[in-house]
């Protein structure tokens, strides 16, 4: 006797069969390499977790590692807050509504290495109109492919224009959602501005929160395009983050070892930090 | 159109949401499934409406085995507590939508959903979108919805309950002349035994997963076969006391009162009487004998009855009468009870007389 | 606390209204006395939702102005105008204790630790939820929810009134006639004036000493639950009020009698009015089948546990009859008879009859 349940199964093969040339079998390719070594002519010889080993000890993927965070780190304190903060100054109602969410949306459809390119000749000194602006007009030395902190706050700022929309849209959704009565009610609770942000949107925007940090998190930590077009990773290594680093080592320098075990690394880096990030951030919805 | 259950059970995980049930439900008169919120009567829902598997047992429709068919090959109708209409298409298409599904040529379409908008009164109505009617029409629709369709069964769960009291009162009204005699079998979902009795047909009083009694609405009212029924069916609340019964009389406290009857041929011994509020009068009437005399605790109005819970030595009394009848909280009211109407349980709920 | 004076009271939603019919209330004029409970009964979209927002300060009417005692409220804010209220849907603030939810109020306005430790205990008491002070408000039962939301309301002792705005909408209808009775007691406790918004009968009557009806915004009588029932002031209240609510049958007047089909109907007392239409109102519970009387056929006869109502047709006309006993079958023929003190007449649906003293 054939049973509904047993059907199912047809309906998530597709699925299956997706994920598995999707993920599973580009995943084995890289295990495969990042155990072995490849002298080209499909020659291979057993390393073992050598190139681990070789990855985890080496300064160079510390130093990158730790750029990494630091660019995380300051573009999750700097898009989250921004982004909530013009979110809630935006209008609930009305003909500004539309008008406000396109524009917000405008940054996100351009392609990425658009934005790198777009950045880089806006940022040069002679030519580009804010490197021209500042170096000219304002007198403020300013060179990004000179000085390593202007070409981190480059990269930081072109970042936080790139996707704070994303964490605004996300929290207007939020907020929107909230029925009128809450507001209603902490009027008549004698509620200050701050406490009906931190009692009533604070919590309500919390499911999306997650989702923006979360996503905010994986991309950024994982970005490699806008920065590699903008900076390359100079001057010198500076803004050197792991994934340029990665195809530095796999393409520029051809090993394929040491770059598959050291993108396993990266990968299990950024599941974990995900993981943590949303164990507490769901931590008290159950007690 | 019958439809049969044969010692059906839902299970989910380790929970038993519908413990063995066995059911015939007619067309021609409604079926009622009454019980509270928790009580089963969704979950039985779904189990006849093919959206939840049964774990054990069998659903057949005029015999045929349907446990294993899906909704769509059931030819059912459901109708929502929440106005579930397509926002995006008239009235008219939302009535339409399941003919259209179905393949039915465009000019039978038009006479089928123009004669139930007749029935719904939703005529005036065809051409605008959900959003611009009020909730009663809102409903109405989903109800054409299901009457147009012709389907072998009609599920409404608890169709009324977001609806304003007068326009839930209207709709109860019409709905059984609606859909009698279309040859479906309705079964409709409330958790509000006063919806049981103005409905009529015949009743299911649902607890915890299981029927409690099923039979004519008005019938199962009055005689309950055990506690359990006789809890479920009563707003407000049943009168439960424990009894001494001793020779012909019953005492309950101070108060006793002769039996008659079954109830005199009783051993001696303890019961539970149940009596419903509204045998319990605030004044003396020929068959409401027996004085109770008590603290008003709480009183409600309900527009055409009053009720009184008040309180005779520690016990809680109800009482439900006809008319408008301010008492003042906390004062001493004499109330009289129809010993006639008492029902007697045994320890184990099981009515005794 | 505070006696409310609402004075030519006018709102549309429209920019410009031009009749009467763009207006959601019509000339409200009313005063609710301090301490009183209140309820205010109508159907969806009759004005009572306007009128709660106008007084709450949440709405400014277009029209007329609202006094607290002598005090214009027009155009202030609702924090300004020390009021509290309760929404149809539990507002709850999910991430605070239930004791910190029902000392928000309080401590928004700076009292005292001390003082806020003494009304929430005392609230909490009242409402029997002492036991959960301590839990999470976002884990409470949509019951319990609205509890601690009718607890914010309340625990400040120095409101001018307190509204509800059907509060009851989302509680299980076992639980509902426990907080209705909760909210009943709460009055007589605290003293407070409770404005009671709703479209339930039950709910008003039961809460309310003195029910306010609205019907397309405007106040259509103010009375006990006992004048709404007995002595309807407009049709509109007989109908909306009982179920079934009240027969309302066309009829002809003529020499000071009232004639329903060419038979004369005994009416409470002398008519004081006279409209361009006439209608007999007799409540159901008035009606009685017996050997004469007007002549009608039956059309459904319910046996609803306690008692019957039968339907009977007399031409077009459907009356419904509550009836004890035996039931008539279907199709009979039955001939009714209205009890003469609660038959009362109709002038263009407002009340047009004086009872006999």
């Amino acid at each position: 006797m054939k049973t509904v349940n047993q059907k199912a199964w047809f309906f998530v093969l597709p699925v299956l069969v997706l994920v598995a040339f999707n993920a599973l079998i580009p995943i084995m390719t890289v295990v495969n390499y990042s155990v072995q070594e490849t002298f080209g002519d499909n020659l291979f010889f057993w390393q073992g977790l050598d190139w681990f080993q070789q990855i985890l000890q080496s300064d160079r993927f510390h130093a990158a590692l730790g750029r990494q965070f630091l660019f995380t780190g300051l573009i999750l304190a700097i898009e989250i807050p921004l982004g909530i903060i013009i979110a809630l100054s935006m209008p609930r109602k009305g003909f500004w509504v539309p008008v406000c969410l396109v524009t917000m949306a405008l940054p996100m459809l351009i392609p990425w290495n658009v934005v790198g390119s777009m950045w880089n000749i806006f940022t040069l000194p002679d030519i580009g109109l804010l490197g021209y602006f500042l170096n000219h007009t304002l007198g403020i030395p300013y060179d990004m492919t000179q000085n390593p902190v202007a070409a981190w706050i480059t990269v930081i700022v072109m970042d936080v224009w790139h996707w704070t929309s994303l964490v605004v849209l996300l929290c207007y959704a939020g907020l929107v959602s909230i029925p009128d009565a809450y507001y209603q009610a902490a009027k008549i609770d004698g509620a200050s501005n701050w406490s009906v942000f931190r009692y009533i949107q604070l919590p309500k925007m919390k499911t999306v929160l997650t989702i923006a940090v979360l996503l905010r998190f994986m991309d950024s930590f994982n970005i490699y395009t806008e920065p590699f077009t903008l900076t390359g990773g100079g001057p010198g290594n500076s803004t050197t983050l792991l994934s340029i680093d990665l195809v530095k080592i796999a393409l520029g320098q051809f090993d394929l070892g040491p770059a598959a075990a050291m993108s396993l690394i990266y990968f299990a880096i950024t599941l974990l930090v995900s993981w943590v990030f949303y164990t507490l951030m769901t931590k008290n919805d159950n007690t | 159109m019958t439809i049969q259950l044969n010692a059906v059970t839902k299970q989910v995980g380790a929970v038993t949401h519908i413990k063995p049930t066995t059911l015939t439900l007619k067309a021609g008169h409604f079926n009622v499934l009454l019980g509270e919120t928790g009580a089963g009567k969704t979950s039985l829902i779904k189990l006849m409406a093919g959206l939840d598997p049964a774990a054990s047992g069998t659903i057949t429709f005029d015999g045929q085995d349907v446990t294993r068919l899906s909704p769509q090959k059931r030819n059912i109708s459901l109708v929502h507590q929440f106005f579930v209409n397509y926002p995006h298409m008239t009235v008219f298409d939302n009535i339409a939508s399941p003919l259209k599904i179905a393949g039915m040529a465009k000019s039978e379409i038009a006479g089928r959903v123009e004669e139930a908008a007749k029935l719904l009164q939703l005529t005036p109505m065809l051409h605008r979108r959900p959003q611009e009617l009020s909730g009663g029409q809102q409903q109405r629709t989903a109800l054409a919805r299901a009457i147009a369709k012709e389907s072998r069964a009609v599920f409404l769960d608890e169709p009324l309950a977001n609806l304003d009291y007068k326009l839930r009162e209207e709709l109860r009204d019409q709905l059984p002349d609606i859909l009698a005699g279309r040859g479906a079998v309705v079964v409709y979902a409330t958790s509000e035994p006063e919806e049981a009795l103005l409905l009529g047909g015949t009743t299911a009083l649902m607890h915890d997963g299981a029927v409690a009694q099923f039979g004519p609405t008005a019938e199962i009212y009055r005689n309950p076969q055990n506690l359990t029924a006789a809890r479920v069916f009563s707003d407000p609340p049943i009168n439960v006391s424990q009894i001494e019964k001793r020779g012909t009389t019953a005492h309950l406290g101070a108060i006793t009162w002769q039996l008659t009857g079954d109830a005199a041929t009783l051993s001696d011994g303890t019961y539970t009487v149940a009596i419903h509020p509204n045998n319990i009068l605030p004044y003396r009437s020929d068959t409401a004998t027996v004085p109770l005399r008590g603290q008003v605790q709480v009183t409600e109005l309900t527009g055409s009855e009053s009720s009184a819970h008040f309180d005779v030595g520690g016990i809680n009394w109800v009482s439900l009468a006809q008319g408008v009848h301010p008492y003042e909280i906390g004062e001493m009211h004499q109330f009289f009870m129809d010993p006639s109407r008492c029902r007697y349980f045994a320890a184990d709920g099981a009515l005794v007389a | 606390m505070a006696r409310i004076t609402l004075q030519n009271l006018r709102h549309s939603y429209l920019p410009n209204p031009s009749g009467p019919d763009d207006y959601a209330l019509k000339e409200i004029d009313h005063v609710w006395e301090d301490g009183g409970a209140y309820a205010l009964l109508g159907p969806s979209g009759c004005g009572k939702s306007t009128l709660l927002n106008i007084i709450s300060g949440l709405l400014v009417p277009s029209e007329g102005k609202i006094l607290f005692d002598d005090r214009d409220m027009t155009a202030l804010p609702p924090d300004k105008r020390n009021i509290a209220q309760v929404f149809q849907f539990p507002v709850i603030y999910d991430t605070m204790s239930v004791y910190d939810n029902l000392a928000f109020p309080l401590r928004n306005r700076g009292r005292d630790e001390k003082i806020v430790r003494e009304r929430v205990t005392a609230i909490a008491e009242m409402l029997e939820v002492t036991s959960m002070l301590d839990t999470r408000a976002a884990n409470l039962s949509p019951d319990n929810k609205q509890k601690i939301s009718m607890g914010r309301g309340l625990v400040r002792n120095d409101v001018n009134v307190v509204m509800f705005d059907e509060p009851l909408t989302v509680i299980d209808p076992h639980l509902k006639w426990k907080l209705r009775s909760k909210l009943k007691e709460l009055h007589q406790r605290v003293n407070a004036t409770m404005i009671y918004v709703t479209h339930d009968q039950t709910e008003a009557l039961t809460f309310a000493d003195q029910v306010v009806v609205m019907d397309l915004g405007v106040i259509v009588q103010i009375g006990t639950p006992v004048e709404l029932f007995e002595r309807p002031a407009h049709t509109f209240v007989g109908h909306f009020i009982g179920s079934p609510g009240m027969n309302i049958l066309p009829c002809e007047v003529r020499d000071g009698g009232a004639f329903f089909r060419g038979q004369p109907v005994t009416l409470e007392g002398p008519i004081t009015k006279i409209g361009t239409r006439a209608e007999i109102g007799v409540r159901p519970e008035f009606v009685s089948l017996a050997d004469s009387g007007i002549e009608a056929v039956v059309r459904k006869a319910s046996d609803i546990g306690r008692h019957n109502v039968v339907e009977v047709m007399v031409g077009d006309t459907r009356i419904a009859a509550v009836t004890e006993g035996d039931r008539p079958a279907k199709g009979d023929t039955v001939h009714l008879q209205f009890r003469p003190d609660q038959t009362r007449l109709y002038a263009d649906g407002w009340l047009a009859t004086e009872a006999r003293g």
